[in-house]
């Protein structure tokens, strides 16, 4: 698989997980948003942006339980709850927030 | 969960050249989410894997040593690590990076994960398990 932006090619394994994690930015977001029929806005900017830094800090992306824990503490329960994740990404968070944010599959999802 | 079991996951290799640490690691992250009591030993040259500045540029890995510090998020809290080992490698406990997690029991306190104790002690640790994983 692979996605284009702005004329280049950005390869990705058949799941549409991004290969090299340096091809990121905001531009390719959009468009893997947009392969999974997802319109990025504010709120979900604010997940993805947040999976970079963990990842960034951590070297991993983090497990659903951990991100929406997480996001409890840095966001407020209003957003930090599952159903609150899964209206944003109905795929599931983990999977498909951090296909946009360009990250690797999180360990032990399958 | 009436059924928590007392889970050891021991780390015994260095951190690069084999597979063994980043796998255990893996195991440890993937298991945390079965909400079992989950501790991790380090010794003999499994020490080595929590050591501050790991960089890994020229032998063409990731560094995944910054992956320990996010176990406190997955509820895994104690990183026993045996003195003995530290010693006979010429490291103390200032050598390894600092690895710390929020207790949720005391208004999110943060607090260290390592904890090094003795030889002795480790016995004692792996005597109180239900399971012990060797890496």
């Amino acid at each position: 698989m692979e996605y284009t932006v702005d004329g280049k090619t950005v390869p990705a394994d058949e799941e549409g997980y991004i290969i090299n994690l340096s091809d990121w930015s905001p531009e390719l977001a959009e468009v893997i948003a947009k392969s999974e029929d997802i319109e990025m806005d504010e709120e979900r900017w604010e997940v993805v942006n947040f999976l970079r830094d963990y990842y960034d800090e951590y070297q991993i992306a983090p497990a659903v339980r951990v991100l929406i824990k997480a996001l409890k503490k840095s966001m407020g329960p209003e957003k930090g709850n599952n159903k609150y994740m899964y209206e944003l990404f109905p795929y599931g968070p983990a999977k498909q927030a951090c296909k946009i944010a360009g990250l690797p599959k999180p360990t032990g999802c399958v | 969960m009436s059924d928590v079991k007392k889970f050891l996951y021991v780390n015994r290799k260095a951190p690069y050249g084999t597979i063994y640490a980043l796998e255990s690691l893996e195991v440890v992250l993937i298991g945390a989410a079965f909400e079992q009591d989950v501790a991790l030993a380090f010794l003999d040259d499994g020490v080595f894997q929590l050591t501050k500045s790991q960089e890994t540029d020229g032998i063409g890995v990731k560094n995944f040593s910054p992956t320990f510090r996010a176990l406190g998020d997955y509820d895994v809290t104690r990183l026993y690590v045996e003195r003995e080992s530290l010693e006979e490698r010429g490291l103390t406990e200032d050598d390894l990076q600092e690895i710390m997690y929020e207790d949720e029991d005391d208004d999110w306190a943060e607090k260290p994960s390592i904890r090094v104790i003795s030889r002795a002690e480790m016995a004692d640790v792996m005597a109180e398990q239900d399971v012990i994983l060797s890496f």
